[in-house]
């Protein structure tokens, strides 16, 4: 009897769940599914969107640039899928895509490996896959069409060419940096790790500690309090995203250390959020180099391309740039490159959604 | 003389709480050779600083949680993993009705004594919810908690609306940092109040006794005119209620709700916690002090790493093997695998005096 009530119980808590769980993502897929496979319009471009789910402002912002790109008004016909950051839900998806003959799939794995078997899935169906933002770890390049997404080892090498100029022209003798990392095995930690690991070997800086700040705001508070009792003399602080940087301004001032250009210590920091760029308007975030979450026109000039025949790039990085607190430094050269420095006013800010 | 002194030794190695203390003390002296600094309290920015302070500090929620871990394991024989996820919950009530439904505020849209009050509540349901599910209709533990475990986190988006909300109003941060002059962080506070009163009450009325008798004997206990149902439901409550008291803290310190950050495996420490304390996992018998000196354990050991500047990669490994060393030590088989040796050792001396008169 017991069993039988458990068993009665379950049944109600997980269809209760499923109705919960669709009732508030499904909708938006439901009214965009309407007239899909219906092929009859030729002019019409249907394109499939996994997209990993909504856990940050971030993430957000990257679906709504695709939302934007691929509207009606646009001639595309987008069906937008809400992983909510299950694997299994976005191969279902692309299963589903390959199903209804969308035109092309694009693709934001939460995962880099287990992707081959839907990938040759949609290969045999003559689909291309447009995959976005993360990389996924195939047997065989030739699984999906292009890549588009951050260069997090060049926004590191941005951040630190920024440092070494701003330290030039500020006259700083020395500079001893601290390094708050993001969750460990993650590309952008891996990254811009790499980015100013190279950094401090070319410029001989003083790189004090490394420790994981897990990209979370409680987890940077934490490990900026313990760095500061370690080292007396820190005067750069090289946060891994915008949150970890909060944390560790909490940190510091709770010290009684200041913040800024004309404080204690420098925090540097990465993604520009609004949040982010606020305190960089500031000068509590001296830097704050961006991750540009806004990839649906660069997934449109590959479908476009495509759809002219023609190849395109394998890999395609999307525009970043890099915020500061007034204007010291106009621009940093890697690589050979020039990239402009965007100095922070209330316009910035407010022109930024997310 | 000897005799006495002999005696006194046995005496305190046998209390219930000499091992946690030892693991503690064992956990701290390797600071004392590595980081000479570590035990040195300064008053900086009119607020006490130093490695210790951040250890008391920093382990606050741990203590809290296993407070009420330390209950519902002793009652129902079994852990509650949802605390985590019921933290994110509360925390995200809390941020969300101060907030006023908005991703960030400047300013409190609603009083914070009601925010508190509702988002407790909230958590005390949670809890009540899993001991409904243990106690009344005797799932396991692990998969009744289960539930709210995976489905916490979705819950506290939801609140959220998905964001991470932001509450920028300078008397949210009290809880999570200093109360006006005051040198020490607010949570130690909170830390010990919630110890304060859980022990009172287990002193002070039969309860303790209530809890240790259903865990180790709930049919019998049944039958003695308990209401062992009533007792199980009554400890996943406080523990529901705990994790809010908890969440309320970690929220404060970062004033907003990471709804998928707050609380991220803290369950794992906290039973983890109950362990290092001494107390069996299976139910009965209880230490409450000796949870809370193993979640203290427990931060001083992630503070103690970042003090030797371990690499994060590495972190989990060290922590890894001081926990294996640190669980063995505790486990009676090898307590009773020493007082095999000892009885070995002073019977082959008997023997060789014996042989000699």
């Amino acid at each position: 009897m017991k069993k039988r009530l458990l068993a009665a119980f379950m049944c109600v808590a997980m269809s209760a769940a499923l109705v919960a769980g669709c009732g508030s993502k499904g909708n938006t897929s439901d009214t965009e599914t309407k007239d899909t496979g219906s092929d009859s319009e030729s002019s019409v471009i249907t394109v499939g969107f996994s997209q990993v789910g909504a856990e940050s402002d971030w993430r957000t912002a990257n679906s709504q640039s695709m939302k934007n790109t691929f509207s009606k008004e646009n001639g595309y016909d987008l069906i937008f899928d809400d992983a909510q950051q299950k694997q299994e839900n976005q191969i279902t998806a692309i299963r589903n895509f390959i199903q209804q003959e969308v035109d092309y799939i694009v693709l934001a794995p939460v995962t880099e490996t287990g992707w081959d078997t839907v990938l040759q899935e949609a290969k045999d169906a003559d689909i291309p896959v447009i995959i976005v933002d993360r990389m996924v770890d195939v047997s065989d390049d030739d699984l999906f069409t292009a890549w588009v997404g951050s260069d997090f080892e060049l926004e590191g090498k941005k951040a630190c060419a920024w440092l070494n100029d701003y330290a030039e022209a500020k006259g700083m003798k020395e500079i001893n940096i601290v390094d708050i990392q993001g969750t460990i095995g993650a590309s952008a930690q891996i990254g811009r790790t790499k980015g100013l690991e190279d950094a401090v070997k070319e410029y001989g800086w003083n790189l004090l500690a490394s420790q994981s700040g897990e990209f979370t705001q409680a987890k940077g508070q934490e490990v900026m309090e313990s760095m500061l009792k370690q080292y007396d003399n820190i005067n750069v602080v090289y946060c891994e995203n915008d949150n970890e940087a909060f944390g560790a301004i909490d940190a510091i001032e709770a010290a009684g250390k200041t913040v800024g250009p004309d404080g204690d210590i420098l925090v540097m920091s990465f993604d520009s959020t609004n949040a982010g760029l606020t305190d960089t308007l500031s000068g509590k975030i001296i830097l704050n180099t961006e991750c540009n979450p806004l990839h649906g026109p660069r997934v449109e000039e590959i479908i476009q391309k495509l759809k002219a025949g023609e190849a395109p790039d394998k890999l395609a990085y999307v525009d970043e740039g890099i915020f500061s607190y007034g204007a010291d430094v106009a621009s940093v050269t890697v690589d050979g490159k020039d990239y402009a420095v965007t100095e922070v006013t209330e316009d910035v800010i407010s022109e930024r959604a997310y | 003389m000897r005799m006495n002194k002999s005696f006194d030794i046995k005496r305190i190695t046998g209390m219930r709480l000499f091992m946690p203390i030892v693991c503690l003390l064992a956990v701290l002296l390797i600071n004392v050779i590595t980081t000479p600094g570590f035990f040195k309290i300064s008053v900086n920015n009119g607020v006490l600083y130093g490695y210790i302070i951040d250890v008391i500090n920093r382990a606050s929620e741990l203590v809290v949680l296993a407070v009420g871990m330390t209950l519902v394991t002793a009652a129902s024989g079994g852990q509650d993993i949802s605390v985590g996820a019921v933290m994110a919950v509360a925390a995200a009530i809390c941020c969300q009705i101060l907030s006023g439904g908005d991703v960030s505020t400047n300013a409190f849209q609603n009083p914070f004594v009601l925010a508190a009050i509702v988002s407790l509540l909230g958590a005390a349901l949670c809890g009540a919810f899993n001991g409904f599910l243990v106690a009344r209709l005797n799932i396991q533990p692990m998969v009744a908690t289960l539930i709210l475990f995976t489905a916490g986190r979705g819950i506290a988006q939801l609140i959220t609306k998905g964001q991470i909300t932001y509450v920028r109003v300078e008397s949210y941060k009290l809880l999570g940092g200093y109360i006006g002059k005051c040198p020490i962080p607010t949570p130690i506070f909170a830390a010990v109040i919630v110890i304060g009163i859980i022990h009172f009450i287990l002193k002070k009325t039969a309860l303790g006794l209530y809890i240790e008798s259903v865990g180790i004997n709930a049919t019998a206990s049944r039958l003695v005119g308990l209401n062992s149902t009533m007792i199980k439901f009554l400890t996943y409550v406080i523990c529901g209620f705990m994790a809010g008291i908890a969440g309320l803290i970690a929220s404060s310190r970062i004033y907003s709700a990471d709804a998928n950050n707050i609380g991220l495996n803290l369950e794992m420490d906290a039973i983890l916690a109950v362990a290092l304390g001494g107390n069996v996992l299976g139910g009965g018998k209880f230490s409450l002090m000796g949870s809370v000196i193993g979640a203290y354990t427990i931060q001083a050991l992630t503070t103690t790493l970042y003090a030797m500047n371990v690499s994060a990669d590495q972190l989990p490994v060290y922590k890894a093997i001081v926990v294996v060393v640190i669980v063995t030590l505790q486990s009676p088989v090898f307590k009773k695998a020493v007082a095999n040796l000892k009885i070995k050792r002073s019977t082959k001396k008997l023997a060789a005096e014996g042989g000699n008169q």
